[in-house]
């Protein structure tokens, strides 16, 4: 038998792009983190500068801060200030169902007797993974960027560009909280080996219970230094760290100044990295049924 | 070239108390029509998982092509299609096959040739979950055609399957088989497997009882003789078929002799003045020599006890 592509990796990168390129879940949650960035990032700001009421969406902003958040001088900003909350928690349903569903399915059974070995089978899954979510963060930024200049041009403003430099930052930063959180889901999807419960726990976990824990970490000394190590921890700090919330106060949602920048960037390539280690082990030793 | 393609030695899986597959040596030789035989629950799809690499065993080795089983350079060598079709349910049944070709490394024409192969072509658009049982059923079989592996594991391919789905896959596994491509076949239908395997291994609570061309297994043709008075007829009998060939039964007699040894011995009974009421010849089917067989095995949850 000869094959077109040698290398297993490649090969399963290529097969896991089709079936999620052709997928309508995957849609279905990059249409939601779209529709929800797009109303957060711009749309409520937008009403509140025009409408005046400070108090709709502005965190107490005046009319022309409102409004130069809504430039394109504050794509980095914007970029990456809804991640921490619903871009993770989004990112971290595509992780559940890419990995998840498969064993409902039976298509990891399919897969695992198609050639690669699981390490490039789940590698591939990986890759097509990550390229995903680097996909939506640049088709967010495309997003952000054409209302932006809408804005720009409604408002008569002068157009000014960001640096490239803190653009690049932004993507970078962004990419690992959105990646850090597809990689939970993922995790969870595998040792759930199905969907329901990995989203259900992962959801729980992200937007209550870790909020929950800051929340007593406050009152309780060791509870806290077990908060600093959390993901929404880590991911928040460095969502956190690029948009300076130290020096210039964001009320956004998941956006904290709990660790240092470099502090929230090392916590939060450890999880990437231990959790690949994880699936990776976990998929290698178990019996497929 | 070594003959055997798989070949298992002590083959065991234990899930806590439950003896799954209990000390398997199988072998499969190239070329042929493999039929594994067992109940519902007899532990064959638990060994064919274990050919693939899908679980571990706890104990024993599997062999496939030469090496140990579940390496990659010989899964891309088996196709194979394990207790039903896995596939995505969103996509249409070309897709499917499709991303299955990438993680192979195959191209467009593999896909619509083993599409054509099970006569999925016209419906290849439509999404798996809108299939029914059989169409599913055959892609799954086009899956573990794509690329003309040198194994196929196919585990109860006719499930779903109408007579005619049903006749078309004996049909497919017989060209398969002409190809030179060796094809394991675990089934519960008896006459399918009598149909269309050279040998068959049978197993039961998760041990293998026989392994054996399905004509063994069978067992030598025999005729069956209703005649009166029977002392006369046993006499001739013997003295035409061997003292050690002749039977009684509830239905008459039965000789060990085929067909061929008929005439003379309506000959002989005839001129003896014994009144012949039947000869038939008879012959086991796998059915019967199957249930035989089953019927005397522990079941596993009397091993476990």
């Amino acid at each position: 038998m000869t094959t077109l592509v040698e290398n297993p990796v490649a090969r399963s990168t290529r097969a896991e792009m089709l079936r999620m390129r052709k997928w309508p879940a995957v849609w279905v949650t990059v249409a939601v983190w779209v529709a929800l960035a797009l109303v957060f990032g711009y749309l409520f700001p937008y009403l509140s500068y025009r409408t005046g009421d400070l108090s709709f969406a502005g965190d107490g902003d005046t009319r022309d801060q409102l409004l130069a958040e809504m430039l394109p001088a504050a794509l980095p900003t914007v970029l990456v200030q809804g991640l921490p909350m619903f871009g993770g928690a989004l990112a971290l349903v595509l992780g559940a169902i890419v990995a998840g569903n498969g064993y409902g399915w039976g298509t990891w059974k399919t897969v695992f007797t198609q050639g690669p070995s699981r390490t490039a089978t789940v590698g591939g899954s990986l890759t097509a993974l990550t390229v995903t979510v680097v996909g939506i963060l640049a088709l967010t930024l495309v997003l952000f960027t054409g209302v932006s200049l809408l804005v720009t041009a409604t408002e008569s403003q002068a157009l000014a560009w960001p640096s490239a430099g803190a653009l690049a930052e932004s993507f970078a930063g962004g990419f690992l909280v959105l990646e850090m959180w597809a990689l939970i889901g993922y995790a969870l999807g595998t040792v759930a080996r199905g969907p329901a419960l990995a989203v259900g726990l992962g959801l729980v976990w992200a937007l209550v219970v870790e909020n929950l824990l800051r929340g007593v970490g406050a009152l309780l000394g060791p509870v806290e230094a077990v908060t600093e190590v959390l993901p929404g921890t880590a991911g928040g700090s460095l969502v956190g760290a690029l948009v300076d919330v130290a020096t210039n106060p964001n009320e956004t949602p998941g956006v904290l100044d709990v660790l240092s920048g470099g502090q929230a960037l090392a916590t939060v390539l450890a999880y990437c990295v231990g959790l690949v280690v994880l699936v990776l082990v976990v998929v290698r030793r178990r019996d497929v049924t | 070239m070594n003959d055997l393609v798989v070949q298992t030695d002590g083959l065991t899986k234990r899930y806590g108390d439950r003896l799954a597959v209990d000390s398997v040596s199988m072998t499969v030789r190239r070329g042929e029509v493999y039929g594994f035989l067992g109940p519902n629950g007899a532990g064959k799809t638990t060994t064919l998982r274990m050919m693939l690499g899908l679980i571990r065993p706890t104990a024993g080795t599997a062999s496939v092509l030469g090496t140990t089983a579940g390496r990659p350079d010989v899964t891309a060598r088996v196709g194979a299609l394990v207790e039903g079709p896995g596939f995505f349910p969103y996509l249409s049944g070309r897709d499917n096959l499709r991303v299955m070709a990438r993680y192979r490394g195959l191209g467009e024409n593999a896909v619509e040739a083993a599409l054509a192969r099970v006569d999925l072509t016209d419906r290849a658009g439509d999404t798996f979950k809108a299939y029914s049982l059989g169409m599913k059923q055959r892609l799954g079989v086009a899956s573990a055609l794509m690329g003309d592996p040198e194994l196929i594991v196919l585990d109860e391919p006719t499930n779903g399957l109408d007579p005619a789905g049903m006749a078309d896959m004996r049909a497919l596994v017989f060209s398969l088989a002409r190809g030179g491509q060796t094809v394991l076949l675990s089934s519960h239908l008896l006459t399918e497997v009598q149909e269309i395997c050279d040998r068959v291994g049978v197993i039961n609570g998760g041990r293998l009882l026989r392994e054996a061309r399905v004509d063994e297994l069978r067992g030598e043709a025999s005729l069956r003789v209703r005649a009166t008075p029977e002392d006369t007829a046993i006499a001739v009998a013997m003295r035409v078929a061997g003292e050690d060939a002749v039977r009684r039964t509830p239905l008459g007699l039965e000789l060990a002799m085929t067909a061929d040894g008929a005439p003379a011995l309506v000959r002989d009974l005839v001129t003896a003045g014994v009144d012949v009421h039947e000869v038939s010849p008879t012959e086991r089917s796998l059915e019967e020599v199957f249930f035989e067989m089953t019927s005397e095995a522990p079941t596993t949850k009397e091993k476990a006890a």
